[in-house]
């Protein structure tokens, strides 16, 4: 059943991308533990205002799992240390009554911070703008329906598809690598009769962004999967290893 | 009277949308990349536009005010997209799209706005299967359609629980291709705080960066807000958080007309609040009710040992259950459109058979599982069933889900013509920020369908009539002085903002707006109520004016700030929506005034004297204006909405 | 050159040297055991690979193998390092399914390459090098009571009684093993033959593959120490 809980939160505070950051510790008391992550934080931020103190800031939007914008790393967990959710649907009942509480933001160099525990994370967009997308037009395209597709396929794009771009690879990933997140995209349009035509581009070019853009290489460790809110699979990056090698053998 | 142009074109209905593309003037390539346009938002409608418009050539610039365009709250939307494909051969078709959606609007629609939502419906289904949206499949290969509340056809295209999510990536993929190639220039993390109007024309708009807190200047040919809904005047409601109405009333506040901001969507299945500190509401998609069996108990002491915790609701037998939407409403039983049930589950829990806290009644798959199997319903329904467990610590495969209704969504809008634009020329407004095409009333399934179908294949049209008398236009400087006195007005503003250091914070003030609207402009009103609600917001906003704390700086990154410019257009957007409720002398589907009801408790309408839109005007300090935009039928005849037989 | 340019072109030369030095281990080890059963057969397998040319040549390819993975290694992690940003988590935890070999390939790497060295010494020093050294008159003094540089068993004897060079030579599998129950499917994922259901096949074939080898090469070490001792 859910009480009440009292504890101690260690919050990276980070003034701006080039300023030197430090945790500060909060104490909070009477948390609900039906109360999400994020309301958690709220209660601190409204405790900071009426001290006249600057709110921590962090990044959350939908606060239902699926937009991907919460980024908190919660005791050593992207998205904190309940499985499969994103840190907006991480509940207090997953922490004990004085419980020590260390939030820090995904670090990784492809994310600087802005402030707080808010990063940039526009480098993931910059990714697909490279190549995530079928190049076609508003109209003239074939009836829905003109293609049969078979279910395994379109079941496999969609478990790729689930990508929320939160960053949680990247963050959980000890050489700060984007694998995850771009084979996913590439994984779901290659499985597509639509995304195949440009399949064999688009790898290569999404792969040449996430380089230049200074993301490390992947070595198999498997974090990126076992901290993905969404559960994306690392066969995923094993497809996008396969399209990238075989478009480049056949160049 | 202002007679209102809604420029509806010539010919029966089937014919305008074309006959309008046959006649309207469009911009020849050449002359495309010599005009600018601004689109305000990322979501379905914002991104499919932006998308769109830079194919064709124009020059698009787009803002979003998150940190990048996916995470527009379209995401968030759930069960599904509705198209008239007849892919079920269950007899659907264009005119019966059309006629369940005036009809779920409780007709308070356009009809010709309506037609041709249903008649591009089927090229958005072709357009996301393109860009590669995994739609669900059949063994077969072929799509997979699902039913929805207001229907009797399986109409629905759906990507598991994540429609919105994968249709919105599409459209995301699409202005990433264009951002890629230079057409769209993305401004990220801005916010638009008004519209720059030279010569009565929509010229541009000023944003301010969210990161350094600056003001920025833009100037467009045409600008186009795609900034959804306003629910959040609400405090508690489904949308995101950072969802507001702001862009919308400043839009407002220069000239352009707000329709029907009464009408606002109450969702039946979201999961009940759990205590003060809650900040937002999650919906779950209304697909569950293809499935689930809505009940409470039929007898009061069995409500109130539930409640106290003494009885467990799988403890109560069946003859003792009352499923009330089957009982009510035969025909579509627990598929009755969203208004009718939320009304219908406010009705049992204040007759006291509500549970949980007294407010939630159950959503039970008991039956489903037991006739389908676990792994079918798994199949169907596994996201939302494990997010309600990460949320409420409660197993729905074994206790049935406990859902209460929730604000969701905001039919009301900016007032727009046929061709998406707004009382003031060059000023578009699409998706959920645009009021024109569901009524009084959203049926599920349907926003994705309009935001799209604006976004897609209808702005991109219509903007070209109006662009093509702009083509002799020089780009514009934004060191003109409306620009200047634009950006001016807005430094007040914030500075205003910034020197109040009183006492209370934005949220706690945002939390007691909520209350005001939720009991006074909620679910059911009156006219005592509304008169009551006009005089606590005029409170609150003077409260709020001399009360508010911000701290930190006003040239800064600063998140109480952004939320204290929202909750102010808040406050105000409550105040509209109070005054319009009180006109609006009838029920008819999201608005409901206990005073017009049938004896059966429906919703009663006022055909004769209320089927308008009413459109408001700004008036500066004094009380808005209305007026009304007649809603004559030409092609069908209303009827009382009736679900029951 | 996308070898060296992409991150997943260096990746796959990781792999494709991983997999011919597994390829080698396995022979390795096979030669071993051969020890275990005919001092000839093993010593014949010596002198085949003394300093003949092709044994010489196999000899520069296998260096070559792992000089290439040994730099693409400190490459790779030079770069994963910055790629990890200035400031480093406060707490991190590492999650269940994630094996810790996966997240220490590097330094696991070293104290192979460490103990290689050693062996190098001892074996490969007087050998192979000692042979290529007489060619060109220079001589490299053998262990005591060895007469031959073909006569690996003897080395094997030699060395494997000593108790010291026994539990280094332990330790050293160990490590060969963590480094191989991680680098062989990895490898293959790598290379991209891998899916959803593969994954935990070649999981269990890497677990299997590297425990069997590991004990090839511990059985033989144990074998000769016992033998040494009675």
């Amino acid at each position: 059943m859910d009480k009440n809980i009292n504890i101690t939160l260690k919050v990276w505070r980070q003034k701006g991308p080039k300023a030197k950051g430090a945790f500060e510790t909060y104490k909070l008391k009477n948390v609900s533990q039906s109360s999400s992550f994020l309301e958690m934080l709220d209660v601190l931020n409204e405790q900071l205002v009426s001290e006249g103190k600057e709110p921590v800031a962090f990044d959350h939007d939908c606060r239902e799992g699926i937009c991907g914008m919460c980024s908190l790393y919660i005791n050593g967990h992207p998205h904190g240390p309940d499985t499969s959710v994103t840190t907006c649907q991480l509940h207090m009942r997953k922490f004990d009554d004085g419980a020590v509480i260390t939030v820090e933001p995904w670090r990784s160099a492809g994310f600087p911070v802005i402030r707080d525990l808010m990063v940039d994370r526009y480098a993931f967009d910059k990714i697909i703008q490279a190549g995530g997308f079928v190049s076609v037009n508003t109209g003239g395209v074939p009836d829905a329906n003109a293609i049969p597709i078979p279910k395994k396929n379109a079941d496999l794009a969609m478990d790729a598809a689930a990508c929320i771009g939160c960053g949680a690879c990247v963050a959980a990933c000890k050489n700060g690598s984007a694998m995850l997140f771009v084979s996913a995209k590439v994984s779901q349009l290659a499985l597509l009769p639509q995304g195949q035509v440009e399949a064999a581009r688009r790898a290569k070019a999404m792969v040449a962004k996430m380089d230049e853009l200074g993301f490390g290489n992947c070595t198999n460790t498997r974090a990126c999967e076992a901290q993905c809110p969404k559960e994306v699979s690392i066969s995923n990056i094993a497809r996008l290893n396969r399209e990238y090698i075989v478009a480049k053998l056949k160049d | 009277m202002t007679q209102i142009n809604s420029k509806i074109p010539e010919g029966p209905l089937a014919d305008k949308w074309r006959n309008y593309k046959d006649h309207q003037k469009l911009v020849n390539p050449a002359n495309k990349r010599r005009l600018d346009v601004i689109v305000v938002g990322t979501g379905l409608a914002g991104a499919s536009a932006a998308a769109s418009l830079a194919e064709l050539g124009f020059n698009v610039l787009n803002f979003c005010i998150q940190d990048s365009p996916r995470r527009a709250h379209s995401i968030a939307a759930q069960g599904g997209i509705n198209a008239a494909k007849n892919y079920q051969n269950d007899g659907d078709s264009v005119y019966r799209l059309f006629y369940d959606t005036i009809k779920g609007g409780d007709y308070r629609a356009r009809e010709a706005n309506v037609y041709r939502l249903a008649e591009v419906s089927n090229s958005i289904i072709d357009q996301c299967v393109a860009q590669g949206v995994p739609f669900a499949r059949e063994y077969g290969g072929l799509l997979d359609n699902r039913s929805f509340g207001g229907a009797q056809v399986s109409r629905t295209f759906y990507a598991r629980g994540q429609t919105g999510q994968q249709l919105l990536l599409g459209a995301y993929s699409a202005l990433s291709r264009q951002i890629g190639l230079g057409r769209v220039k993305l401004y990220k993390r801005h916010e638009m705080l008004d519209v720059v109007t030279i010569e009565g024309r929509a010229r541009g708009i000023i944003a301010r960066d969210l990161v350094s807190g600056k003001l920025v200047r833009f100037a467009a040919h045409a600008v186009v807000v795609a900034t959804g809904g306003y629910v959040n005047t609400f405090f508690l409601s489904t949308n995101a958080m950072g969802s507001n109405g702001s862009a919308a009333w400043q839009c407002y506040k220069k000239g352009a007309w707000f329709a029907n901001p009464c009408y606002v969507q109450i969702h039946p299945t979201c999961i009940p609040v759990h205590g003060e500190f809650q900040s937002k509401l999650t919906l779950m998609s209304e697909s569950l009710r293809n499935d689930g069996r809505i009940w409470v108990p039929k007898k009061l002491e069995d409500a109130a040992a539930i409640r106290s915790g003494q009885l467990k609701p799988t403890q109560i037998k069946e003859e003792d259950r009352d499923y009330y939407l089957e009982r009510r409403y035969p025909a579509f039983g627990n598929l009755v459109p969203r208004d009718v049930a939320s009304r219908a589950a406010k009705e049992r829990c204040d007759a006291g058979y509500g549970v949980g806290s007294g407010l939630a009644v159950y959503l039970d798959f008991a039956d489903a599982i037991s006739r389908l199997g676990r792994k079918v319903v798994e199949e169907r329904y596994g996201n939302l069933f494990q997010m309600y467990e990460k949320i409420v610590n409660d197993n729905p495969y074994e206790t049935p889900m406990m859902i209460f209704p929730a604000l969701h969504y905001s039919m009301g809008g900016l007032w727009v013509d046929y061709e998406l634009m707004t009382s003031i020329p060059g000023l578009f407004a699409i998706g959920e920020a645009n009021f024109s095409d569901h009524g009084a009333n959203r049926l599920g399934a349907s926003a994705l369908m309009q935001g799209l179908a604006d976004g897609y294949f209808v702005l991109p049209y219509t903007i070209q009539n109006y662009l093509a008398d702009q083509i002799q236009v020089p780009r514009f400087k934004t060191d003109a002085p409306e620009f200047a006195a634009c950006e001016k007005q807005i430094s007040e503003r914030i500075a205003r903002l910034m020197s109040i250091k009183g006492k209370r914070s934005v949220d706690s003030l945002h939390k007691e707006l909520g209350h005001i609207m939720w009991e006074h402009i909620g679910m059911a009103r009156n006219a005592d109520g509304l008169r009551k609600a006009i005089d606590m917001l005029k409170q609150l906003k003077s409260e709020f004016w001399s009360n508010v704390l911000i701290p930190g700086s006003g040239a800064d990154l600063n998140v109480e700030l952004e939320k204290a410019l929202r909750l102010a257009d808040f406050i105000e957007i409550g105040e509209l929506m109070a005054r319009d409720s009180l006109d609006r002398q009838e029920s008819c589907g999201g608005h409901f005034r206990e005073e017009y009801q049938t004896p059966e408790g429906e919703a009663l309408r006022q055909d004769e004297k209320h089927s308008y839109v009413s459109c408001w005007e700004y008036n500066g300090d004094n009380e808005p204006l209305m007026l009304k935009e007649s809603l004559d039928y030409e092609f069908i005849v209303r009827q009382q909405r009736n679900y029951k037989n | 050159m996308w070898l060296i340019k992409s991150s997943i072109g260096r990746k796959l030369v990781m792999s494709i040297t991983g997999l011919f030095l597994i390829m080698f281990l396995l022979f390795h080890a096979s030669m071993n055991v051969a020890a275990v059963f005919s001092e000839e057969a093993y010593n014949m397998i010596c002198e085949f690979l003394g300093a003949n040319w092709y044994a010489v040549a196999a000899t520069g390819v296998l260096a070559a193998g792992f000089i290439i993975h040994i730099i693409y290694a400190c490459w790779l992690t030079l770069q994963n390092r910055k790629a990890r940003g200035g400031d480093r988590y406060a707490v991190n935890v590492r999650p269940k399914s994630v094996e810790w070999a996966s997240q220490n390939m590097f330094v696991i790497g070293l104290v192979v390459i460490g103990f290689l060295a050693l062996h190098f010494l001892q074996f490969w020093y007087h050998m192979m090098f000692a042979e290529l050294a007489e060619k060109v008159g220079i001589n490299v003094s053998l262990p005591d009571g060895i007469a031959s540089t073909h006569d690996g068993y003897a080395f094997i004897e030699y060395y494997f009684a000593q108790p010291l060079v026994v539990a280094l030579y332990l330790i050293w599998y160990a490590a060969i093993w963590f480094h191989l129950t991680h680098g062989f499917w990895s490898a293959m994922q790598t290379i991209g033959i891998n899916s959803g259901l593969w994954m935990k096949r070649w999981i269990t074939a890497s677990n299997i593959f590297a425990t069997l080898i590991m004990l090839c090469f511990a059985f033989v070490t144990i074998f000769f120490y016992l033998k040494s001792i009675m």
